[in-house]
């Protein structure tokens, strides 16, 4: 069998349990989202917090828990690495500095997981387990709870009330991401995933002497870490790393997990606002996007264009022989359209046009089908923008799930859509125009060009790139461990995750208040192929004309010379 | 001034409720998750919870999900160390040392990161494929991709099977054995896709390695 055909079949197999469990998890999604009890665990959790789950919230309320949660996501994971020294289990790491603590707080916190640190050489087991991974399943919870709260605000009407906050949070961490966790971190230790709490440790070498390897809670980690789409590593070699991904069975399952919520959460939302096509509408869209650019990927990376893999006779720079070209190039797109970052394989060395496409999946703001929730939040608001552009073609007020679209409506979706290009760009910008930051990209002087060189600016855009739209992931190249870049791209991630959301609850509860419209013969079918396919020219054509002019710079520049 | 104060209250209870909130879920997915995933992994999967420890002789010999080093002694002129004729040889690795925490001297896992079009990436190819040919004695031509490029993780174990057929002529004079032993040593180590159609053919090297040590009793 030819590495074509198989990398094709491992994504025809990737579809196919994809489909197989689209149907029950988004409908078990939408049953505890929408259930009247609370289970006895989370009883006891609700005690604690002082909340009373059943209280209904106005987007006000709902945002103000969303910020003092996360605020205190962040305070309390800062606090863990500056005090690492003196916390057990650290097998004598010693505190992270202030800037890169920073960094990485606003980094987990965010759903973005950016790494300028190493994992094996900084992070104890107290700072891993305690601190890191459990951002990685709370993050994801108020994605999803934000998200749910949106689809709230399409489904009910003349009321402000977006559901409970800490109800939403609490569930979706206890009754979606933990069961799924525990099944995922023992399927991967049984593909031989570590899972311990080992130190550092010597192992003997079959030459003579010895070397030493970390012990950790791998498994537990990386599971929550692809299922909800957080991607920061346990080793710096992420995914890639032996540990976290042994074998080509878990690297299809890895990247499974990374799809699965995102994609699920379409039939959720398709459930709540009581119209299962208007799901599937979206689903399409996402799917659309997704099987497109991994096409895109796999072909551009069998060709391996450029003078250095042509030389070597293929793209396996930077990636694993259990592997290969075509199941690297399936988890590189589905890590960059969700916000995920993970990596089994290096991005810096794919191709200019792969290199090019994780990018562009990133830009077109982790909507195909994105991060958990974040994906969902970010496509509907997309869908508004289209429903306009297509009452502008007919010249009716637009419409969507039977609301108005009116002028505050459009105004907060367009803010929404605005937010991370205008971060991105900015400080690109900032970065290139001062007189600092060029020390820190690899490619410009390793290869004896000077600072403007396409591929370190290309590394540069990549890194805020991903940075605001909370993927993660790095063009590694770049040195991201110096003030400037962790301060920068800490202020990016945080305000790329939480601008956006005030704006989607805003608009949620405008949604809300509305009484709905009754649907007529000239209301734009939204459920329809002809929408879908609007919705992914609108996506195209506002991220193509937004981020232009950075990638003529770098990517595309690259892949001309 | 008494609204004032009621705001100032209602944001340090909003405040309390968020650090308690995160308090409760910490000892939730940060403690007992864990404990519970270690407890089971460690009880139903003990040998590989650990790191898949490999034994030859009655002593660990490395991880058999670890790529490691089989060189000589002694040193090329730029101080990098000579592969040793003996043994398989695994890919190239860029993965760096420690320079975080020097109590410790554990390799860090990674990549190149160099650019697909970057010069010193194809002159380093050019010189891996003179010196995997000249070490080998075979031509050039035949050196497969894997044995050119840097893996992702800097400790891929693995090789492919183009790869450990083109060392064995190799590997069987330094260990004065038959080639044909030598090529069924490696044709039993091939293994082929996961199910047919998962990841790529690939031969692990350690357990090659030991396998041939077993032949030699090196």
């Amino acid at each position: 069998m030819s590495p074509e055909l198989a990398g094709v079949l491992q994504l025809a197999a990737l579809i196919g349990a994809l489909a197989l469990v689209y149907r029950p998890l988004g409908d078990y999604m939408a049953a505890v989202y929408s259930s009247e009890k609370h289970l006895r665990p989370e009883k006891w959790i609700y005690r604690c917090i002082g909340a009373n789950p059943s209280t209904q919230m106005r987007w006000p309320a709902y945002l103000r828990g969303v910020l003092a949660f996360s605020l205190m996501g962040v305070l309390f994971l800062y606090l863990l690495q500056r005090v690492q020294g003196s916390l057990p289990l650290s097998l004598g790491f010693t505190p992270i500095s202030p800037h890169q603590a920073f960094n990485t707080a606003a980094s987990f916190v965010a759903n973005t997981n950016w790494q300028s640190y190493s994992g094996e050489q900084s992070m104890g087991h107290v700072v891993q387990t305690a601190g890191l991974a459990v951002q990685n399943f709370v993050s994801a919870a108020v994605g999803m709870a934000v998200a749910i709260a949106l689809v709230r605000g399409f489904a009910r009407s003349r009321t402000g009330e977006l559901g409970n906050f800490w109800a939403d949070l609490v569930r979706g961490t206890v009754r979606i991401l933990l069961p799924l966790s525990v099944v995922g971190a023992l399927v991967l230790v049984a593909c031989g995933a570590i899972q311990n709490f080992a130190g550092i440790h010597e192992v003997g070498q079959l030459t003579g002497g010895s070397r030493q390897m970390n012990g950790g809670a791998v498994a537990s980690q990386e599971v929550i870490k692809e299922l909800g789409t957080n991607g920061g590593g346990f080793f710096n070699a992420n995914s890639a790393h032996p540990f976290e991904n042994p074998s080509g069975f878990t690297n299809l399952f890895e990247i499974f997990l990374i799809l699965v919520i995102p994609f699920a959460l379409t039939r959720t939302f398709g459930k709540l606002v009581g119209n299962i096509r208007q799901g599937y509408a979206i689903l399409a869209a996402m799917g659309l996007i997704w099987l497109g650019f991994t096409a895109l990927m796999m072909w551009t990376e069998f060709h391996h264009g450029g003078a250095a893999l042509q030389e070597a006779g293929g793209a396996m720079e930077g990636k694993e022989q259990r592997f290969g070209v075509g199941a690297s190039a399936i988890f590189a797109t589905s890590t960059t359209l969700t916000s995920t970052g993970a990596v089994d394989s290096f991005h810096s060395s794919f191709t200019g046009f792969g290199g090019g496409l994780t990018m562009l999946g990133m830009m077109l703001g982790e909507i195909a089908p994105g991060g958990v929730g974040s994906g969902l939040y970010g496509m509907l608001s997309m869908a508004i923008i289209a429903v306009f552009i297509a009452g502008l073609m007919v010249g009716r007020t637009p419409e969507y799930l039977g609301k108005k679209i009116g002028s505050r409506e459009i105004k907060l979706a367009a803010c929404y859509i605005l937010i991370t290009p205008t971060l991105v760009l900015g400080f690109t910008a900032l970065s290139m125009a001062l007189s600092t930051p060029p020390d820190s990209m690899l490619n410009t002087a390793g290869n004896s060009v000077n600072h403007s060189g396409a591929h370190g600016f290309s590394e540069v855009l990549y890194a805020f790139t991903s940075g605001a739209n909370n993927n993660g992931s790095a063009f590694a190249g770049l040195n991201a461990n110096t003030q400037w870049y962790n301060t920068t791209i800490g202020l990016a991630m945080l305000l790329g995750r939480f601008l956006p959301m005030v704006f989607v609850l805003a608009l949620a509860g405008s949604l809300a208040e509305q009484k709905p419209v009754p649907e007529t013969a000239g209301t734009l079918r939204t459920e329809k192929p002809l929408f879908a396919g609007l919705l992914v020219g609108a996506i195209l054509i506002i991220t193509g004309l937004t981020y232009f002019p950075a990638l003529a710079l770098g990517p595309m520049a690259e892949g001309l010379s | 001034m008494t609204s004032m104060n009621s705001s100032v209250r209602g944001t340090a209870r909003l405040i309390g409720a968020g650090l308690r909130a995160l308090l409760a879920l910490t000892v939730v997915c940060g403690v007992l998750y864990p404990l519970a995933v270690t407890g089971i992994a460690q009880a139903a999967f003990h040998h590989k919870a650990n790191g898949s420890e490999v034994t030859s002789g009655g002593r660990v010999v490395g991880s058999e999900n670890i790529g490691q080093r089989f060189d000589l002694d002694k040193k090329d002129e730029d101080g990098n160390p000579l592969p040793d004729p003996h043994y398989f040889q695994p890919r190239p690795s860029a993965a760096g040392t420690n320079a975080y925490n020097t109590q410790y001297s554990i390799i860090v896992s990674g990549a190149s990161n160099l650019a697909s079009d970057s010069k010193v990436l194809k002159e380093t190819v050019i010189d891996r494929r003179k010196q995997v040919a000249h070490f080998n004695h075979v031509s050039e031509s035949r050196v497969p991709v894997d044995a050119l490029t840097a893996s992702a993780s800097g400790l891929d174990p693995h090789i492919s099977p183009a790869y450990a057929e083109l060392q064995v002529n190799r590997v069987a004079q330094a260990n004065g054995l038959a080639r044909d032993t030598v090529a069924r040593l490696v044709k039993d180590h091939t293994e082929g896709r996961q199910l047919g159609f998962l990841g790529e053919p690939r031969v692990n090297v350690l357990k090659l390695n030991i396998a041939l040590s077993r032949l030699t009793q090196r």
